[in-house]
């Protein structure tokens, strides 16, 4: 498999420097921004967001609780108070209209990290990596409920990298950044999209949210596709892409409708053909007016292309 | 899907499936084992390391901790942290060492009130009901009232001052002439709030606060203290003792 090692040179030639990493831009910008609503307080004084991604408290009003963790503490058979299950409900439905694993691309401090390795790896040209399937994770949240009914503890909390770091940034307990340092190390070295794309159980749980969640991106222009393959260089989920960028042939719609989607946008910043966008997943019509009159030669490049797909994705 | 020799219709996709639930499960097993151990060890914490007032028992509140910190942000002393891989009680959980920054007990107890999971427990609204630990002299080889003079640092920074640590009086057979003042911890008075172990005046504290595992403090339910089941009764438990004849040579007594 031969990857692009600068994908988004020829999105940026024929869109323009922000409409090929508006995307990025925003996620970092949001990135920050959450961090610096937890950040405020202790640096400034001026407390927006107390807490950490794991339960918070916004403006002395607003709580907010992770509900994989709520589920560990159930299944470690304690009964949470209101605050936190309040807590829990609304960021449940949050991402429920939001995309769920948004969470992963728009919010978790270790998105940067996982991002930046990917990018290093296209880079230099890193093409080995450990085959992992990507349902391991799910087997992951079993393992993690199992072990918190077992051991009587929030048991993913213990080693959970992703609050670690948070909580690293927020409340500077330093060795807790240790986790995401590994973290990138291993996407780097060892596997490709290692730790989001296979490992981590609590984007696996936002990607159970997501298999529902309104908020999609759509291969609306599907007909404009040009076989570029610069989606698939990008995209940290690419298994996700092509049910729907090919759904053609087998009849689906446009709309991305896995739950791994991260909703991330790079496959819209990285598109020349502007192929996708956001959209809402009821807008799932296998034949949205542009395919209905999409030209022959198209159609003929898309039934060339499965050999390459699964090639690809393997 | 095609046929074999035998004539059995075999799908390779069924193979694989099952194969692929088979390695994904045993990693998923071998995970679920290493994080249960570990969650069962993390129960292990250092004496010195106190939990924040109304924390469930140890084994409860870890269950019940989020590792959120909201109690850290709302103690006003900063006496509260969260824990650091090095620091020993689990990661993420909040903690207080008393010989560095001992809990002030606030009367409105703004840590208890931020939990947003019950870890503390919302029950606990008048502070001086508080169970942190409870203070043990540990070192009565150091202790300097044990040894005769007047210090009486922990006895007079005490909350909970001549409830949960008196000053009892006993005769100093060394000097012969002198008393000495032994500081004595009442466990039903102590907070844990570890001021008398901030405030000892030793390089090593010779007072220390210890959590209520360690301390125990619980009597074992076999033991019955019959002066208390009398009063609980209402009166004996066993019959009075029979009244026998006084057998006696002389009725009048000895001279």
């Amino acid at each position: 498999m031969t990857v692009n090692a600068r994908p988004y040179l020829e999105a940026r030639a024929q869109k323009g420097l922000w409409a090929s990493s508006k995307f990025m831009v925003l996620r970092r910008i949001s990135q920050v921004a959450f961090l610096a609503l937890f950040l405020s307080g202790p640096l400034f004084g001026i407390w927006i967001a107390k807490g950490t991604l794991a339960s918070s408290m916004t403006l002395g009003v607003l709580p907010l609780t992770d509900p994989f963790i709520v589920l560990q503490s159930l299944a470690a058979r304690h009964w949470p108070e209101a605050l936190s299950a309040t807590g829990a409900a609304i960021v449940l439905v949050g991402y429920l209209v939001f995309g769920g694993r948004t969470y992963c691309s728009w919010v978790c401090p270790v998105n940067p990290v996982t991002d930046l390795a990917a990018w290093l790896r296209r880079r230099l040209g890193i093409t080995f990596t450990a085959k992992i399937r990507p349902e391991l994770r799910l087997y992951f949240v079993g393992a993690v409920l199992a072990a918190s009914m077992l051991s009587g503890s929030v048991a993913w909390e213990l080693i959970n990298p992703v609050t670690a770091l948070h909580r690293a940034l927020v409340f500077g307990v330093w060795f807790g950044a240790g986790g995401a340092v590994a973290i990138f190390l291993f996407d780097l070295l060892v596997a490709k999209h290692g730790w989001c794309g296979h490992l981590c159980p609590v984007g696996a749980f936002y990607g159970q949210i997501g298999r529902v969640a309104l908020l999609r991106v759509t291969a609306d222009n599907r007909a404009a596709c040009n076989d570029c393959m610069d989606c698939f260089a990008v995209c940290p989920e690419p298994q996700v892409i092509s049910p729907a960028l090919k759904g053609e042939r087998t009849g689906a719609g446009p709309v991305i409708t896995a739950g791994d989607c991260t909703v991330c946008g790079a496959c819209i910043d990285v598109c020349s053909k502007q192929v996708f966008h956001l959209g809402l997943r009821s807008r799932n019509a296998a034949h949205p007016l542009p395919s209905t009159t999409a030209p022959a030669p198209a159609a003929r490049v898309i039934s060339s292309q499965p050999a390459v797909l699964e090639r690809d994705l393997s | 899907m095609s046929d074999s020799a035998k004539g059995i219709p075999r799908d390779p996709r069924r193979r694989k499936a099952l194969q692929d639930m088979t390695r994904l499960g045993g990693g998923a097993a071998v995970a679920a084992t290493m994080l249960t151990a570990f969650g069962v060890s993390s129960r292990a914490r250092p004496a010195q390391a106190l939990r924040p007032p109304g924390a469930l028992p140890e084994r409860d509140f870890l269950a019940a901790c989020v590792r959120c910190g909201l109690c850290v942000r709302d103690c006003p002393y900063d006496t509260l942290r969260l824990s650091d891989w090095a620091d020993g009680p689990a990661v993420g959980t909040p903690f207080f060492v008393a010989r560095n920054v001992p809990c002030e007990m606030c009367d409105n107890i703004p840590c208890v009130k931020a939990c947003p999971t019950g870890a503390l427990d919302h029950a606990l609204t008048d502070i001086a009901k508080a169970k942190m630990g409870v203070a043990v002299i540990t070192s009565r080889e150091t202790c300097l009232n044990l040894q005769g003079l007047r210090c009486d640092v922990c006895y007079r920074v005490c909350p909970a001052i001549d409830k949960a640590i008196t000053l009892e009086l006993s005769h100093n057979a060394r000097t012969t002439k002198h008393a000495i003042f032994e500081p004595v911890v009442h466990a039903e008075y102590c907070t844990g709030c570890g001021k008398c172990e901030k405030s000892c005046v030793l390089t090593d504290a010779a007072i220390k606060v210890l959590p209520i595992e360690i301390a125990a403090l619980k009597q074992d339910e076999h033991y019955k203290r019959g002066w208390e089941e009398k009063k609980k009764a209402g009166g004996a438990l066993v019959d009075a003792p029979l009244k026998l004849p006084v057998r006696r040579p002389e009725a009048g007594g000895f001279p």
